[in-house]
């Protein structure tokens, strides 16, 4: 069989020009993390001294600091955390255990799998008309709850996928000991688990450490510190918001400031999580 | 049967289980078995909760919105002219433009996700496969605000200066598709919007469909490059036949991700009631209108608007990422987080 030398020719051109645009597509796509990285580091570090930490967000031309901001999105996202863990290994564990093969099990799967993708600014919707219109004021309270709905899907989702990697003779062997239900799934499951759910945990803390958008108008902006729950709080994501589309100076850099600060949180955050995981993984 | 299919199968109906169980019983109560029913209602509510939720943010949209459908019918829908100020609503700029953004970012975003994923499953040496990935997965976790900054500080700039006057230049002139490019050069507006987005959305689809590429049996990919295919081939005649339903459900999930994604969209859009030709001009999208305007909206007919704008924005999401879900379900992978 004779094949034409065009045909050849042709393939591998074709196959050679294909290969670049793959190369370069991932380099577009390393790039831009490169390129983001990069501007955050140079723009952020300009204007980064104790004062970030130390001083709270000024008006336009006083020099001042994120502390209030940074206070108010840790107790935010503390909150949001303390209300999703439990409902979320809760939640995880009746899909994993109780209700394994059960029709209710996948429509709570699919709901979970809905609000994992679904827009933040609709969960900012939602606690607006459930908390914020009937209490008639924004609050540190409906932030946290919005952070709390937005965390919680990634906590069920991750705590029920580790559940099931426990193999099921482990369950049979405690069983078939007497051990009750309730007294396997805490003992051995959630023990069997545990670096799995932590996992789920430092990603849903990830996730909602940058969430801007569903705190817009559930805890909105305080200028000052404040140490009350009930009333409007700061937190670094809005700042920045505020900061960057302003058109001070000295308000930008700050933003940048706030911006290098979440971004390295954020990352640190998700590569600890990994490396929890993949120890479990290589054990 | 042996024992690794026996405890593959439904093992609490399994013969054993059940015997166990029934002896369990004769036995005197084991400590703590009290507890058994009250932990097993909160395990149950709690994931109730998640339906709960779902159920109730559908519901509380509609309640809230409905006065506004009744106040200007389809029109709501139909009409672009949003004018808070007379009292007079109509959407059609912001969900034209939530789809515009979307579908730029889809064009962009998977050829660039689906050439990373070929490139990492494909070309990659293997030392640098994992980190390689894990960049890309990275890309998910930077917080939306930094995109939207990273945007309006570096890209309307670049856009502004040389991209936009260059396509205004070579592409406006052009009959049929030179009204896509005309107008003047802001920088922000609906093409940035677009473009960020499509930055945002690849790590999805790059990951969704990585995995997917990684099913395809050894032995398809063997049998080709055995009887002599080349890179190109296998991923274009084996990989992607192989695993259609996932890229699509990946990309999907991209879609899905760029319909609802607000604060970078907001950072570039510009904001503008406007329905325009032009992918240059400032337009808006659902979720950008409703972080730029929500917070200072004022009177009740203003306000509900823009809870049946976010009610819009949940039906178009939750169409999408059914589609998705099932398209994924069906090739046994669930959705990323």
């Amino acid at each position: 069989m004779k094949t034409d030398p065009m045909v050849i020719l042709k393939r591998k051109i074709v196959n050679r020009m294909m290969i670049a645009l793959f190369t370069i597509a991932v380099i577009i796509s390393i790039g831009a993390l490169a390129a983001i990285l990069w501007k955050l580091s140079v723009a952020g570090l300009k204007g980064f001294t104790l004062d970030v930490f130390l001083k709270s967000t000024p008006a336009p031309g006083t020099g001042g600091g994120l502390l209030n901001a940074i206070v108010g999105s840790v107790v935010l996202v503390v909150t949001g955390l303390i209300g999703a863990i439990p409902i979320g290994i809760m939640a995880g564990t009746y899909l994993a255990e109780y209700g394994r093969n059960s029709r209710l099990g996948d429509v709570i799967r699919f709901c979970t799998d809905i609000l994992l993708s679904a827009p933040s600014i609709i969960i900012g919707l939602f606690i607006y008309g459930i908390i914020v219109l009937p209490s008639g004021h924004f609050s540190a309270w409906a932030g946290a709850a919005s952070l709390c709905l937005i965390a919680l899907p990634v906590i069920v989702r991750t705590t029920e996928d580790m559940l099931r990697l426990v193999p099921d003779s482990l369950r049979e062997a405690a069983i078939a000991l007497g051990c009750p239900y309730w007294k396997m799934i805490v003992k051995i499951g959630w023990k069997a688990a545990r670096p799995g759910i932590v996992t789920g945990i430092l990603l849903a803390l990830a996730r909602i450490s940058g969430e801007t958008a569903p705190l817009l108008f559930t805890s909105l902006n305080n200028q000052f510190s404040t140490s009350t729950m009930n009333g409007p709080i700061a937190s670094l994501p809005i700042v920045i918001f505020q900061f960057a589309m302003s058109p001070y100076k000295d308000w930008q850099n700050l933003a940048w400031s706030g911006a290098f600060l979440i971004t390295i949180t954020v990352l640190a955050i998700n590569i600890l999580s990994r490396s929890v995981f993949f120890k479990k993984r290589t054990q | 049967m042996s024992m690794t299919q026996q405890s593959s199968v439904n093992w609490d109906k399994s013969a054993g289980a059940l015997f166990a169980r029934e002896q369990v019983k004769k036995l005197p109560m084991p400590k703590g078995e009290y507890f058994e029913g009250p932990f097993k209602i909160a395990t149950r509510a709690a994931s109730f909760l998640l339906i709960a939720v779902m159920a109730a943010i559908f519901l509380l949209l509609l309640y809230q919105s409905f006065p506004v459908f009744k106040t200007f019918g389809f029109t709501f829908i139909t009409s672009s002219r949003w004018n808070p100020v007379s009292n007079n609503f109509g959407s059609l700029a912001s969900i034209v433009g939530t789809l515009v953004t979307s579908l730029i970012a889809v064009i962009f975003g998977v050829p660039l996700a689906l050439g990373s994923a070929f490139f990492l499953n494909e070309l990659c040496p293997f030392k640098l496969r994992s980190t390689l990935s894990t960049m890309i997965e990275l890309l998910a976790a930077i917080p939306s605000i930094i995109y939207g900054m990273w945007g309006l500080f570096v890209w309307v700039p670049i856009m502004s200066h040389v991209i936009q006057p260059a396509m205004i230049k070579n592409l406006g002139g052009i009959p049929l598709v030179g009204g896509f490019f005309q107008g003047p050069p802001f920088g922000i507006g609906t093409l940035t919007a677009g473009l960020i987005l499509s930055v945002m959305i690849l790590p999805f689809i790059a990951s969704v469909s990585l995995q997917a590429f990684k099913s395809v049996p050894a032995s398809l990919r063997e049998a080709a490059y055995g009887t002599g295919a080349n890179v190109w081939e296998i991923c274009w005649k084996i990989i992607i036949p192989y695993t259609k339903t996932s890229v699509i459900g990946a990309i999907m999930l991209g879609l899905g991700r760029a319909l609802g994604e607000t604060m970078a969209v907001t950072f570039v859009i510009g904001n503008a009631h406007r329905l325009s030709l032009s992918l240059l001009a400032p337009g808006t999208t659902i979720s950008a209108t409703l972080a730029n305007e929500f917070a200072e909206a004022f009177g009740n007919t203003y306000i509900a608007s823009l809870l049946a704008l976010g009610l819009i924005l949940f039906l178009i999401t939750f169409v999408i990422l059914s589609i998705t879900r099932i398209l994924l379900l069906s090739t046994k992978r669930r959705m990323p987080l």
